[in-house]
């Protein structure tokens, strides 16, 4: 044995082990022989696959320092004494038409569906139950799309511990209001949680789906590895809303897919809070003419954080269309990095795709990096992305302060306002006040 | 003829004392442009430690840039391919089979009857002066390696202005050159700035007095005119306070059935409100491997100015850059690049901000033909505690045929909130309309397409001198020839 393997097994592992990975299959009730295989093929992909290293184009400027797999441990079956559904804050300030409540991959509680949606064939349940009551659908789409993004590695490790998630299937043609919303805590020091959420939107129905993670006790370390698959088909509508509020000790990584089919319209804006380092990694395959994407996040960072935010925006057929407009406000110490890339297939002709990358520079230390990349191979199409990092732009600035506003204020309507041109991309007018709340509470903290 | 040199003997006493030979003459049998030649030093094919000390020996090299060169050599063996982030086209570079220093020391001895009728074809259609095709077409002075220069290093010396190849540079005048060679781009910025520095030979050492303008460009052809021969120029331009100069870099090559492998290294020093101009032409056969390291150093107030075009060779890779390290500074590129069939062009910019209130700006059109993919790659950095630093970049890309492809790849690291800095991107094709039009008007669609591709780049274009920017014009539309219908 030479002397990389001899060292290999806990520096690639970290805390879970084989041992740890037998545990976990223990925990949990007989599975599918299908995800059961699933899981183990890809613990042997987390254990072997090497962390990411400095040469990695997809870490460019990302901080691998603190990229460890150590002093964690996957949340046991049993909840810590704390956890009380009454206790967690569930409100997401929108009336909501169904929720489920997560705490380290437990089911904590749930607030079914109005029956009038139950029997239309609306299902809002558990992964661990949809995999025998709906197993052909959830193989399908679990985990389903590729890891393109640089996170192979914890992606194999979501899919390897993974526990149990929310399934959400809104059958063809049915259309629902109000949003569905999934809770994920993650409760105790060192807990690792392994967050997941499936939506699959049937033909021309039409859904919102808002998912809130959290830590209650905001400084104990944590890990956090979550994923989620959006899939909408022909012409669905379908908008996600992920808003990541994790303690400020945690190291977070969440690789979101999304496939849209003939004429679908997906919609999906993920607001950035929490955690002490964030990767988040979003894949966006048009794959039938007439599919839209429009991406969307807010990012507030402060004090020591870095959010790292990869996206794919692939164009795999003609007549495709894709949105994106990713803001970062950067205050303190902060770092942010942006890499996006647009791919255009050499038969997706009429393909029209935008990316754009605004950072607001709030403090003389933060650093934003902004990688926008383009590759494409068909020629009748339109791609422009853009990207500017600056500051409060004076001029407008004087313009209220001539009007009377203090600076300081007149700073604040100014950030406020660069977050809502992203908000105002929302049509649940609930939830863009709900959002700006939220914003707001943490900028002013 | 002469036999060449062989390594193992020792370096001849005196180069001028090398008889001119007559060359062998042309084969026109392949239809190349390529001439047969007896070199009188040769040191032979692969990279060792003796071929190193070879070209040292030659040169007649001071020590210390013997050790300089085999420094280099160890940095060169060390690096990787940087395949990680660029083309694995790299990987066809068979560096045992490039012979890495060739030098005639004669000159060129033939007749403008000599050369094939279609490069004669060719530079009478790129509109090129007969004086200029015969220098072109290696009929008069310049020649491999070893860089010449015309008659205008006369004019430029008597203001003073230091106007040399590497070798004479570093021999004659190393108080001007040694403090700044090496270290704008240091030997281990990359593996082919290694393998420049191992192996250089030829290009052009410049310095221009203080307060010093020079009103004419000054300029040198390279060719490379010997099958696996690699060019590795060697080039150094430092303006003194308030000096003003502008050099032009155009290449031409023969075809060659086998890659050659290019790679150059320049440096720029500006000095307190110095300015210096860089034009290059590259239109390389498209065998060659143009890997090119391109930096600045502008200090106060001083401006760089980046003019590069690229047309030919089978990969460029190339990012010319400009650290801005005095308050004020201003550096720019400007960038064309055009791939047709078989060819990449991977160009782009790097602005490395070092001091406050400095600003750059960097403008990119690149044009894909037929299965021809260009690369847009950028560094914009600006660090801590700088203040008022402005960054514009914009890239264009057109895409004319359905299976033309382009990338473009830019990063930009922004610290602290006094800064500015912006970036935009854009692909299109050409606008049906515009051609629909032009084409009722009585023109093919084929000049249609030149018309349009050159309205593309033309607010780049009238950047050039005049001289390039017609014949880049000409350039465009015989590479347009064919790509449309």
């Amino acid at each position: 044995m030479s002397a990389s393997t001899l060292a290999s097994p806990t520096s690639l592992t970290g805390a879970f082990t084989p041992e740890a990975f037998q545990a976990h299959l223990a925990s949990l009730p007989p599975l599918p022989s299908w995800w059961l295989e699933r899981k183990r093929a890809a613990y042997e992909r987390f254990a072997t696959l090497p962390l990411p290293a400095r040469t990695d184009e997809a870490w460019r400027f990302s901080n691998l320092a603190n990229l460890t797999l150590a002093g964690f441990a996957p949340a046991s079956a049993d909840l810590p004494p704390a956890a009380n559904a009454a206790d967690l804050p569930s409100s997401l300030g929108v009336r909501t038409a169904a929720k489920l409540v997560f705490a380290n991959g437990r089911l904590l509680a749930q607030e079914p569906l109005p029956a009038e949606l139950a029997r239309r064939g609306v299902i809002v349940d558990t992964l661990s139950r949809a995999l025998t009551t709906h197993g052909s659908l959830v193989r399908e789409h679990l985990l389903a799309q590729p890891s393109r993004l640089g996170s192979a590695k914890f992606a194999a490790l979501h899919e390897a511990f993974l526990a149990d998630g929310a399934f959400i299937f809104v059958p063809p043609g049915v259309e629902i209001d109000q949003p569905i919303g999934v809770f994920s805590f993650a409760l105790g020091a060192g807990t690792a949680v392994f967050p997941h959420t499936l939506v699959a939107a049937g033909d021309h129905s039409r859904a919102t789906v808002i998912e809130y993670f959290s830590s209650p006790h905001d400084d104990e370390v944590q890990l956090a590895a979550g994923a989620n698959d959006l899939y909408a088909g022909h012409g669905a509508q379908l908008c996600y809303v992920g808003k990541q509020d994790w303690g400020r000790r945690v190291l977070s990584f969440q690789a979101n897919s999304t496939v849209v089919r003939r004429d679908a319209r997906v919609q999906s804006l993920n607001l950035h809070l929490g955690a002490r380092q964030a990767r988040h990694e979003s894949l966006s395959q048009l794959q039938a003419p007439g599919a839209f994407s429009e991406m969307l996040a807010l990012t507030v960072a402060h004090d020591d954080q870095e959010f790292d935010q990869r996206t794919l925006q692939v164009h795999q057929a003609p007549n495709t269309k894709s949105d994106l407009l990713y803001k970062n406000a950067l205050l303190d110490r902060a770092r942010t990095i942006f890499s996006g890339l647009i791919i255009v297939d050499p038969d997706a002709q009429k393909t029209d795709a935008y990316q754009s990358n605004r950072n607001l520079m709030l403090s003389e230390q933060a650093e934003a990096n902004s990688l926008p990349g383009l590759e494409i191979q068909a020629n009748d199409v339109r791609c422009t992305h853009g990207a500017t990092s600056s500051r409060i732009d004076p001029e407008q600035e004087f313009y209220l302060q001539s009007r009377g506003i203090a600076k300081a204020a007149a700073d604040e309507l100014l950030t406020f306002g660069f977050f809502e041109e992203v908000l105002n991309r929302l049509t649940n007018d609930d939830l863009h006040s709900a959002l700006r709340t939220l914003i707001e509470s943490k900028f002013r903290k | 003829m002469k036999s060449p040199v062989a390594l193992d003997a020792p370096p001849p006493a005196e180069l001028a004392e090398v008889a001119a030979n007559p060359v062998a003459g042309i084969d026109q049998t392949k239809g190349d442009f390529q001439y047969d030649v007896a070199y009188e030093y040769d040191a032979g094919t692969g990279l060792s430690e003796r071929t190193v000390d070879y070209i040292s020996s030659v040169k007649k090299e001071a020590s210390w840039i013997r050790e300089f060169r085999q420094h280099a050599l160890k940095v060169f063996r060390a690096k990787p391919l940087p395949t990680h982030w660029a083309t694995r086209d790299l990987e066809n570079i068979n560096f045992d089979r490039i012979r890495y220093y060739l030098a005639s020391g004669q000159k060129p001895k033939r007749t403008w009857d000599e050369v094939p009728e279609d490069i004669k074809k060719t530079f009478e259609r790129l509109g090129i002066p007969e004086q200029e095709r015969k220098y072109l077409a290696g009929v008069e002075a310049q020649f491999d390696s070893e860089a010449a220069y015309s008659n205008i290093k006369e004019i430029v010396a008597k203001q003073g202005v230091v106007f040399v190849n590497s070798t004479e540079g570093l021999r004659e005048h190393p108080d001007l050159f040694r403090p700044w060679f090496g270290r704008v781009i240091p030997t281990s910025d990359n593996k082919f700035s290694a393998l420049n520095s191992a192996t250089f030979s030829g290009g052009s050492f410049i310095y221009v007095p203080k307060g010093v303008k020079v009103a004419q460009p000054l300029q040198a052809y390279f060719r490379i005119n010997a099958e696996n021969f690699g060019q590795f120029e060697r080039t150094l331009i430092i303006a003194d306070e308030g000096a003003e100069v502008t050099y032009m870099e155009g290449c031409t090559a023969p075809k060659f059935s086998t890659a050659t492998l290019h790679s150059a290294v320049v440096e720029l020093v500006a000095l307190k409100g110095a300015k210096i101009q860089y034009i290059t032409v590259q239109n390389w056969a498209n065998n060659v491997f143009n890997l090119v390291t391109k930096r600045g150093i502008a200090h106060e107030e001083a401006e760089i100015k980046w003019i590069d075009c690229n047309i030919g060779s089978r990969l460029t890779m190339k990012y010319p850059g400009v650290v801005l390290k005095g308050r004020k500074a201003r550096g720019e590129v400007i960038s064309i690049a055009l791939a047709n069939d078989g060819q990449h062009q991977d160009t782009g910019a790097k602005m490395i901000h070092a001091a406050d209130e400095t600003t750059s700006n960097i403008v990119a059109k690149s044009i894909s033909v037929g299965q021809g993919r260009s690369t847009y790659r950028g560094v914009v950095h600006i660090p801590k505690r700088l203040r008022r630093c402005k960054n514009n970049t914009e890239c264009d890309a057109l895409l004319i045929n359905t299976n033309s492809r382009t990338d473009t790849y830019p990063a930009i690291t922004v610290r602290g909130d006094r800064n500015y800095v912006q970036h935009e991107a854009s692909v299109s094709k050409v606008n049906e309309e515009m051609i629909f039009y032009m084409q009722q008007r009585g023109l093919t669609e084929g000049q249609a397409m030149s018309l349009a591709v050159n309205g593309f780049i033309n607010d780049l274009a009238r950047q050039f001198p005049m001289e390039y920017s017609v014949e880049l014009k000409r350039l465009i539309d015989l590479e347009m020839e064919g790509s449309v219908g």
